[in-house]
């Protein structure tokens, strides 16, 4: 005998998926284009998804939620601004980008990380001051950092860095475009979706590695980790790294598909969405699958997406449907939060 | 005719868990003022019925029950433990429940704090401010039934699991308006003259008018104090039997059925008699657990023995082994093999030859949301690099080979499952017990440090383990330290059995030494006899 449909997808996705549905009903009824709205669901899919992904390593070894997704975020700026001030383009442009933010990953990880195992049990806490006070510590050093490319740099003031970085020119939407195809009017961006795919299947190879396992089992309980031998705060190191630096590699394959690097205060919301993202998929702050990643960041992006259109039609008028689309994202986020019980064995 | 109806009635009780059954139609009555002995192998369901009864979220959420309850002749739906209580129908757990940021005292006062009245008129107590000295006194009184001494001040996460399951007993003890008390396997951490306490509490309890259910794998406590027994076999209602007209003999065999023969201590084949020669040596050793100090232990273990380590509980027998494996603070030196051993690291203590099973599966054994073969296998991997390949510059998991040691256990150990992936967690809690010694056998030890193996085990596996454990002594010449509360079971396989009392030992005996002796050397009492 199976278990019951409901059972093993679990409720709260199967509510989402409704809701999704229902969303979609209204945009055939509005008549909006399906083909592009689809297309957009794709694209936020695979650009959010390494972002989503770097919850996994931070719940495999028992640090919980990483809401210190900011601090990746930094670095992957960092590393991002780096390959535009010396000019790189292309592919080598964001190879570049990812190599430069590996380092400054691994440096903030380490630091965030030896931080997190004094607090055991507060992570989500101590992880949202971090990543406030990290941000407006960045906020002042954009502003001193010597970048001279005016590409980055302020227009009239030469110094500093801009708000926003475009990256026409060099690798917007680089990843979406090439080799993308279209069929019935979807198009479909291979590259980015290749990326976050094999993002994947490198976790999940972590996961079933030696130091994977040894996490797992360090996440689940530290004292069966203590008396095998395991060293718990070094998994928990190892994760939080591992977390970060993924964070860092999902800032720059999102921001060359939205075509900016966007500074300042924008990286202190970057951890919601993967947050509600996995909780919804169906992990909880103790155990996640690869899985949960997927089918969550799908289920998020797609709601968030579709809403948009529909808002727009039914209040035409421009303020109130930026409010349905607040009222929306937020609500999931808070839905989703609401089911950190997660999926049910 | 009114007064032989029952106090609890079990009608065609049936239940699976995602698709596997577990009970079926299982029907049970229980009178007032009645022991009622509940009886069977692991696994078998026992614990599963008592949660049904207790109305517990595990079964509502697995998919509910079939069946009726009745007390005292009305049919009760039971939809939480809260309603259970309110019923009076209270339970120990097998696994304990109990709040860890709590002390002593609060967790036994749980849900029902004394709180201090202010001015006069009837105030809803949850909003009046607990009164801990009152609180505190009423903890004392409830433990002094059970004639246990505990500080109520200290916190519980630092007591080891018997005095847990102590406040645990003494909590549900202590409850108004109780009715029908279940106890799952209480005595199973417990040594034979804290059983004997409990045993009196209960026949008191009894008398009073209160009925129990009582679950336990000792059968000698079954046939002196209860009054019926029923035995489940899997799932299902096996025998029943008066305790006055059946042998233990007779309910081993409903329970299992078969003939258990005597547990044989085969002649040693290869490695011949334990010889004098020290491998392990312990000079001053101390550990620090909380509730079972090891002040000073000086003691040699001889090459190929089994020494056992006995006592009454709270006097450090269990500090030994989890101080040696660096679970807490420990100190003194440690020689093995004529060297010295680092203390304070478990991974180096397991890598120099030493296997541990923890008396305390739950929180330190197991992973209980983990397969079985990885449970089973992560100390060996981690310490020993087994289950491993190498992929380029990493080493990827062997699931090959991981799954084939867990079989070979499986197979070995009698460990019922659904196979080797099954989360641990969900198995009964003998079968979780076996899943730990097959993790320290996987470490293939020189020396096997074991606690409490057999805790919780029905008596075919208990004695299908310490079979184990002897054909591991004497055909492997693994050297053993065996550290039990049940005086019976290290009299049968062990060469020579120290007795710890206050955090030294008190003296070593040989097995056949008369129960007196044991009895007095545990009592603390000054016994001459040693270097046996
Ligand atoms: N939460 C669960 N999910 C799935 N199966 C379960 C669960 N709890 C128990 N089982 C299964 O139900 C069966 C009965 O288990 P139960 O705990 O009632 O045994 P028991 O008689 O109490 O054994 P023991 O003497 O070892 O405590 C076992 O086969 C066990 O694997
Ligand atoms: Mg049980």
């Amino acid at each position: 005998m199976k278990q019951s449909l409901i059972a093993r997808v679990g409720l709260p996705r199967i509510i989402i998926f409704a809701f999704l549905l229902l969303l979609l009903a209204l945009c055939v009824l509005t008549k909006q284009d399906l083909g592009a709205i689809t297309g957009d669901v794709i694209v936020r899919f695979g650009m959010n998804g390494i972002l989503a992904l770097s919850m996994f390593p931070s719940i495999l070894c028992g640090a919980g939620l990483n809401f210190g997704v900011p601090i990746g975020v930094i670095a992957g700026l960092v590393g991002g601004l780096l390959s535009v001030e010396f000019g790189m383009t292309g592919f080598g442009g964001v190879a570049a980008a990812c190599l430069f933010s590996v380092p400054i990953a691994v440096a903030f990880g380490y630091l965030y990380g030896k931080l997190l195992n004094t607090v055991k049990g507060n992570e989500i806490v101590v992880g949202n001051y971090i990543s406030y006070a990290a941000v407006s510590l960045m906020c002042i050093f954009w502003l001193l950092m010597p970048f001279t490319n005016p590409a980055i740099t302020w227009p009239i003031r030469g110094t500093g860095v801009r708000t926003t970085v475009t990256l026409e020119g060099f690798y917007d939407g680089l990843l979406n475009d090439t080799l993308s195809f279209t069929v019935l009017g979807v198009k479909i961006p291979t590259l980015l979706l290749a990326a976050f795919a094999l993002a994947c299947v490198l976790i999940w190879l972590f996961s079933r590695s030696k130091t994977g396992l040894l996490m797992k089992a360090a996440g689940e309980n530290p004292m069966y980790a203590a008396a095998a031998g395991i060293s718990v705060d070094a998994m928990r190191l190892k994760g939080i790294i591992l977390s970060t630096l993924l964070a860092a590699v999902g800032i720059v394959i999102y921001s060359q598909s939205y075509g900016f690097y966007q500074l300042y205060n924008a990286p202190l919301n970057m951890a919601f969405a993967p947050v509600a993202a996995v909780l919804l998929g169906g992990a909880t702050t103790r155990t996640v699958k690869i899985r949960h990643v997927i089918i969550g960041t799908f289920l998020f992006q797609a709601i968030i997406t579709v809403a948009m259109p529909v808002a727009n039609q039914l209040a035409p008028d421009g303020g109130l449907a930026e409010v349905a689309r607040i009222i929306v994202s937020n609500g999931i986020i808070l839905y989703a939060l609401m089911q950190s019980g997660g999926e049910r064995k | 005719m009114e007064s032989e109806q029952p106090r609890l009635s079990l009608r065609h009780i049936s239940k699976s868990y995602s698709g596997n059954r577990v009970l079926s139609d299982v029907s049970l009555d229980v009178r007032a003022g009645e022991i009622h002995a509940l009886l069977g192998e692991n696994g078998a369901g026992k614990s599963t019925l008592m949660k049904i009864l207790m109305g517990m979220d595990e079964i509502r959420q697995s998919g509910g029950f079939e069946g009726e309850i009745l007390l005292d002749g009305e049919p009760v739906q039971i939809d939480s433990p809260k309603r259970a209580h309110e019923l009076g129908v209270c339970m120990v757990h097998q696994e304990l429940m109990l709040v860890n940021g709590f002390t002593v005292a609060e967790n036994i006062r749980v849900g029902r704090e004394p709180v201090k009245r202010i001015g006069r008129g009837e105030r809803d107590a949850a909003c009046l401010p607990i009164d801990f000295s009152r609180l505190r006194e009423q903890a004392k009184t409830a433990l002094e039934r059970l004639h246990v001494e505990l500080d109520g001040d200290m916190p519980i996460a630092e007591l080891p699991v018997t005095q847990m399951q102590f406040v645990e007993i003494a909590r549900e003890v202590d409850r108004p308006g109780i009715r029908l008390l279940i106890l799952d396997e209480p005595t199973a951490v417990l040594n034979d003259e804290e059983a004997e306490c409990l045993l009196d509490r209960m026949a008191r309890l009894k008398q009073s008018g209160l009925s129990i259910l009582f679950i336990t794998h000792r059968l000698g406590e079954v046939l002196r104090c209860c009054d019926r027994i029923t035995v489940l076999r899997d799932g299902a209602v096996a025998g029943r039997a008066e305790s006055g007209k059946t042998s233990a003999a007779a309910i081993a065999e409903m329970m299992i059925g078969k003939r258990l023969l005597a547990i044989h201590t085969s002649e040693r084949i290869s490695f011949g008699e334990p010889t004098e020669e020290p491998v392990l040596q312990l000079n001053g050793f101390w550990a620090d657990l909380p509730g079972e100090r090891v002040e000073r232990l000086d003691l040699e273990v001889r090459r190929g023995e089994i020494l056992g380590l006995g006592g009454l509980s709270g006097q450090g027998k269990i500090g030994f082994a989890n101080g040696l494996m660096g679970l807490c603070p420990s100190g003194g030196v440690v020689i093995l093999d004529g060297r010295e051993l680092s203390l304070g690291d478990a991974g180096s203590v397991l890598r120099a030859g030493f296997g541990f099973v923890s008396e305390d599966r739950r929180r330190v054994g197991l992973l209980s949301g983990s397969s079985i073969e990885e449970n089973i296998a992560i100390p060996a991997m981690l310490n020993f690099g087994r289950f491993l390949r190498r992929v380029g510059p990493v080493q990827m998991i062997d699931r090959r080979a991981m799954r084939a040691n867990a079989l070979e256990f499986i197979h070995a150990l009698d460990i019922r499952c659904t196979g080797p992936d099954q989360p641990a967690g969900m198995l009964s809690g003998g079968n979780q017990q076996k899943v730990c010694v097959a993790q320290a056998l996987t470490l293939r030890p020189r020396i096997l440090l074991v606690s409490e193996p057999t805790r919780g085990i029905d008596i075919g596996a208990k004695h299908l383990l310490l079979n184990v454990l002897l054909r591991l002594n004497r055909e492997q010449g693994i050297t053993i330290v065996f550290t039990s509360s049940e005086l019976q079971e290290l009299r049968s396989v062990c060469d020579r059995i120290a007795i710890i009392s206050r955090g030294r030992v008190a003296g070593i005996l040989p097995p056949d030494a008369p129960e007196a002796e044991f009895g007095l050397m545990m009592s603390g009492l000054d016994v001459k006899r040693s270097g046996v």
